[in-house]
């Protein structure tokens, strides 16, 4: 078997605290306490925790944005924060990112041509070759499912699901390996949401991308996802390999997400027994004791 | 049954130089004690808008017409005093964004405060200790604590906790939530909705919850009213509507959401405990 694509070895992360019991304090708060994953070709790997777990720290290392106190990071063989001629060699753009906040990351000054055409300029720098940029814009833009007329517009100009598309183009150009979506759905609608899930599946399906989603939708994740990691107070609390196995998992913390899930069809565990066996008297009585 | 609030085709419309805008066309719908009416749309359906206008919200940009009615009295036209007043007191108001509905320089127990006080004519003492009653009820462990706290000190589910706790604070005859648990992750939205639904069963308030997420809705509402391009396509009692939508534009919608849902069922009920 191939190497994986992608491997996180004991990845340590600690932030200086902000209220510190002395003055000069030096206490510091771990936020990854030794993370350790890996990415096969063509995979989708999903990432859930709550906010607060640490999951978009993680995020943040894998992009590159962050360097860990230890552990490290291999794209493609290479370690990531490696000094190394080896490391610093070849294409740096193994790894793209999309962000959950669409409206902060394009510049609103730029149009989507440029927002896209920055990309490609850093792919041409790379690469060391011209790239005819508005073809390959309107390219992009149809594989996204867009009217190549975006071109000209400006972020405002679109909506949020739209936007999105934008952001994941932009991705994309760069020919990466592995597509980071942090948090890439969560401020959409519902059903745009699945229609953005559903342009990330035929996305990978047609470029062979791997993804490393990260989220704290549960059914995003089932919907998306060929392997699950739970995340919680920065370490990864238990893994599901098969989807399958899905009801399987034991942590507790693992439980409360899945019996958080709520749609037609799934009530929720313990909001369907308290709809059923009602509360106790005085519990229930919000009104009343709230007068 | 009775009619907490009566809406009988609004519009809305916004003034944009010197054309009008429609944003909400001809909207009628009602809720009644006990029950919970949910707004189904995307953005930019005229949920939102829908709301702010039974609220009073709009400024004078906007043109609102039709009927409002909140127990018999016409709010449209009624002087912004009068209104104030029955926000947060008779009409009890949760919005989405949690965190810039607190102010961040006020610590949450002056905010509470500032509230009760201007509801009520309980003494400083007395609001205290109602704050961390109010804190208790929606299950907020160490309410003394949180009282001390700043706004970014808190998560987005508690902060929205503390919002449901303030607008159940003076037994509201009708709860306003504009798409409440948008803003915060799924555990916290189990709980924000685990609240909505206690407060539900005790069947003296009326419910009108604004989403745009099926999977909250299913939960808490009994009629639905799907919105789109400020029109009302469809509305009924919630089952019949997720069942059996008349508009194909409501069928897409449950369609997609069913779609992510049978996923996840497959993947949860084929473990052997599941079936245990």
């Amino acid at each position: 078997m191939k190497d994986p694509l992608l491997v996180v070895s004991d990845v340590r992360v600690s932030f200086l605290k902000e209220h510190q019991k002395r003055l000069f304090g030096r206490e510091r708060q771990q936020v990854l306490r030794g993370v350790s994953l890996a990415l096969e070709e063509g995979e989708c790997l999903g990432v859930i925790g709550e906010s607060g777990s640490g999951k978009s720290t993680l995020g943040r290392v894998l992009a590159g944005l962050l360097p860990p106190e230890s552990g490290a990071v291999f794209i493609n063989g290479r370690n990531l924060y490696g000094r190394g001629k080896r490391d610093a060699a070849g294409p740096r753009h193994g790894l793209s990112v999309v962000f959950q906040d669409y409206t902060s990351s394009v510049n609103p000054r730029f149009r989507v041509e440029h927002a896209i055409g920055e990309s490609l300029r850093a792919l041409e720098r790379l690469e060391g070759r011209v790239v005819d940029k508005k073809r390959r814009v309107a390219e992009l833009l149809e594989q996204v499912g867009l009217p190549a007329s975006c071109a000209s517009r400006y972020p405002h100009e679109l909506s949020g699901g739209q936007l999105q598309r934008v952001c994941i183009a932009r991705a994309i150009a760069v020919n990466p390996r592995v597509v980071l979506l942090d948090e890439a759905v969560s401020s959409l609608d519902a059903s745009t949401q699945t229609q953005v899930m559903d342009l990330l599946m035929e996305l990978r399906a047609r470029r062979g991308l791997s993804y490393i989603f990260i989220t704290h939708d549960l059914t995003c994740v089932t919907y998306f996802c060929d392997r699950a990691l739970f995340f919680n107070a920065g370490r990864i609390v238990e893994q599901v390999d098969d989807m399958k196995n899905l009801s399987r998992v034991r942590d507790p913390y693992a439980r409360r997400l899945l019996d958080a899930v709520m749609g037609i069809g799934v009530q929720p565990g313990d909001l369907r027994r308290e709809r059923a066996d009602l509360l106790p008297a005085g519990d229930g009585d919000v009104m009343g004791a709230a007068s | 049954m009775n009619t907490v609030l009566d809406v009988r085709n609004l519009s809305v419309r916004f003034r944009s130089g010197g054309r009008l805008l429609s944003l909400v066309k001809d909207v009628s719908f009602s809720v009644s004690r006990g029950g919970c009416l949910g707004i189904l749309g995307e953005s930019g359906s005229g949920k939102s808008m829908t709301c702010k206008a039974v609220l009073g919200l709009l400024d004078d940009n906007f043109q609102a017409e039709g009927g409002v009615f909140f127990e018999g009295r016409q709010l449209l036209g009624e002087n912004p005093e009068t209104l104030r007043r029955l926000r947060g007191g008779r009409i009890g108001v949760v919005l989405q964004n949690p965190m810039s509905c607190f102010d961040p320089l006020y610590r949450i127990g002056e905010q509470m405060a500032e509230t009760l006080g201007e509801h009520t004519s309980l003494g400083r003492r007395r609001i205290r200790e109602r704050s961390a009653e109010l804190l208790e009820l929606m299950r907020i462990r160490e309410p003394g604590e949180v009282l001390r706290k700043y706004p970014h000190q808190l998560s987005g589910g508690m902060l929205q906790r503390v919002m449901i706790g303030l607008a159940l604070a003076l037994r509201p005859s009708l709860i306003i939530a504009d798409e409440p648990t948008t803003a915060i992750d799924s555990i916290s939205r189990h709980s924000v909705m685990r609240e909505f639904l206690r407060i539900k069963r005790t069947g003296e308030t009326a419910i009108l919850f604004i989403s745009h997420d099926l999977g909250v809705l299913s939960c808490i509402a009994d009629q639905v009213l799907v919105m789109r391009l400020g029109e009302a396509v469809e509305s009924g009692p919630a089952g019949r509507i997720f069942d059996n939508a008349r508009d194909a534009y409501t069928r897409r919608l449950i369609r997609r959401h069913k779609a992510v849902m049978s996923k996840f069922l497959a993947a949860v009920r084929q473990g052997p405990e599941a079936a245990a």
